[in-house]
């Protein structure tokens, strides 16, 4: 059913690409090569930022559908790469958590080095009930601890999905808050606390 | 001695705002914001009166008007110009966009130096930009016809299709692409609702509603700066104006417009 759809996609993008004598992938790389000289850096945001990572680069050829073998390689090798805290204490407080969660501030060019990021979840998550201005790109995250409890192995599940939800689903929407650094790990752990603790508002 | 004075307004802005929202939910004076604004008429016809002044008035080293510049319809033809573009242009060999062309002949007609012209593309309170206002006044003359945007020749077709890759390409520290937000129908970001890019509807709906006085900057925002500040909170790095990259991209939001009433300047949140 999904294969069907995929090779009637990429049917369609080769047509299209048969009107310009341009193969899918050559607009690509002429489309990245165009990117990298009409972008310039500007303060934090550095040209760099368009070298593309093997995850990405990964999402973006096979339209965010990746075969089976290459998301399961990419998947495993993310995963690794996710660091849990050594104290192996994933809750923290889920007051800090819910600032975390609406402040959008971050790694844009015009936020100033050094200054903290935000977790930007509200921008795309439903949490508690009492924020009615939510965005809809990400499913509703209210009552998720109460639907999943609180155990260590959701603990873990949930520290690892903020850290890197591409190690979970490749070409998920998602940002890798952890993976990139945007977040640090004491922020990421308010951010579990918001999620599961019996006390948060999301769980009311 | 800058930095205190701008931290001091920081504060004194965020606790102004905080006690703005315990009084009136911030979207409903949003709201009325927005009606008191229309209520007004759109800001936008000021921008376009500065235009049209600084269109028919001779500037620069050359002491000429811009009313022999080509929009593609013929010198001077401003009328229906705009529902066209981007569109290739044999003097240049290039494809270009409404902003592009416009410093395109202000550099041949009227003898200024590119560099000086898009230096501060976007205005402010003090810094009115001559761009925006000359691009609220061309787009103005289009009011009301369809968008008919060819992809026709080689490189406008190339155009589209390099922009199509730019509006689908993930990258960045947050992994965003333009089709992360505007990818699916009835997708928002806190509230705001995010037009659906990819369908002839959607697509439609958000061009022809752009350029649009932004209510939120007290200033009119052309095309050229929607994209810069979606790139912005893309989490990329900065698009240069009117770059090929941009226009491209362009090409790709106007051709998916096609056959929608264009309706602009508009005006916005």
């Amino acid at each position: 059913m999904n294969g069907k759809l995929i090779i009637l996609g990429l049917g369609a993008l080769a047509l299209a690409g048969c009107a310009t004598g341009m193969s899918e992938a050559e607009s690509r790389q002429k489309a990245l090569a165009m990117m990298k000289r009409d972008f310039q850096s500007r303060g934090i945001a550095g040209i760099d930022r368009l070298n593309e990572d093997e995850v990405q680069k990964a999402c973006n050829e096979y339209h965010n559908n990746p075969p089976k073998e290459v998301a399961e390689r990419l998947q495993t090798a993310q995963m690794a790469a996710i660091k849990f805290p050594a104290d192996g204490q994933l809750l923290g407080d889920w007051k800090e958590g819910e600032k975390l969660a609406q402040s959008g501030r971050g790694m844009t060019w015009s936020d100033s080095p050094g200054s903290p990021n935000g977790g930007n979840c509200y921008n795309c998550h439903q949490l508690s009930p009492k924020e009615l201005s939510y965005g809809t790109i990400g499913p509703s995250l209210y009552r998720y601890g109460k639907i999943r409890g609180n155990s260590p192995e959701i603990q873990r599940y949930t520290y690892g999905r903020i850290y890197n939800a591409k190690a979970y689903s490749l070409c998920s929407n998602m940002p890798r808050f952890g993976h990139v650094g945007a977040l640090t790990e004491q922020q990421i752990k308010h951010l579990v606390a918001l999620l599961l603790d019996p006390q948060s508002p999301v769980n009311h | 001695m800058r930095k205190p004075h701008l931290v001091a307004a920081a504060a004194l802005a965020a606790a102004s705002w905080a006690t703005l929202a315990q009084d009136k939910d911030p979207t409903i004076a949003e709201i009325e914001k927005y009606r008191e604004m229309l209520a007004d008429g759109n800001p936008a016809e000021l921008y376009e009166a500065r235009g049209e002044e600084l269109w028919k008035t001779r500037r620069g080293p050359n002491n000429a008007s811009l009313e022999q510049c080509d929009l593609g319809l013929g010198p001077g033809v401003v009328k229906g110009a705009y529902a066209r573009m981007p569109r290739y242009f044999a003097d240049t060999d290039k494809v270009q966009d409404l902003e592009s062309r416009l410093v395109t002949c202000m550099t041949t007609l009227q003898g200024f130096k590119a560099e000086d012209v898009t230096k501060r593309p976007y205005g402010s309170e003090d810094h009115k930009s001559d761009l925006e206002a000359l691009t609220a006044y061309v787009v103005g003359q289009s009011r009301g016809m369809k968008m008919n945007v060819s992809t026709a020749h080689p490189k406008e077709r190339e155009a589209f299709e390099i922009g199509k890759q730019i509006f689908y390409h993930r990258g960045g520290p947050y992994d965003f692409a333009c089709a992360t937000c505007h990818g699916e129908d009835g997708k928002r970001i806190r509230l705001q609702d995010l037009p659906n890019l990819t369908t002839r509807k959607g697509a439609q709906l958000a061009y022809t509603a752009w350029p649009a006085y932004r209510v939120s900057q007290g200033e009119l925002r052309t095309m050229q700066w929607r994209l810069w500040d979606c790139f912005r909170q893309q989490r990329f790095p900065e698009p240069k104006y009117g770059s090929d990259a941009t226009v491209a991209l362009t090409m790709y939001l106007a051709a998916s417009a096609n056959g929608g009433v264009y309706n602009g300047p508009g005006i916005k949140r």
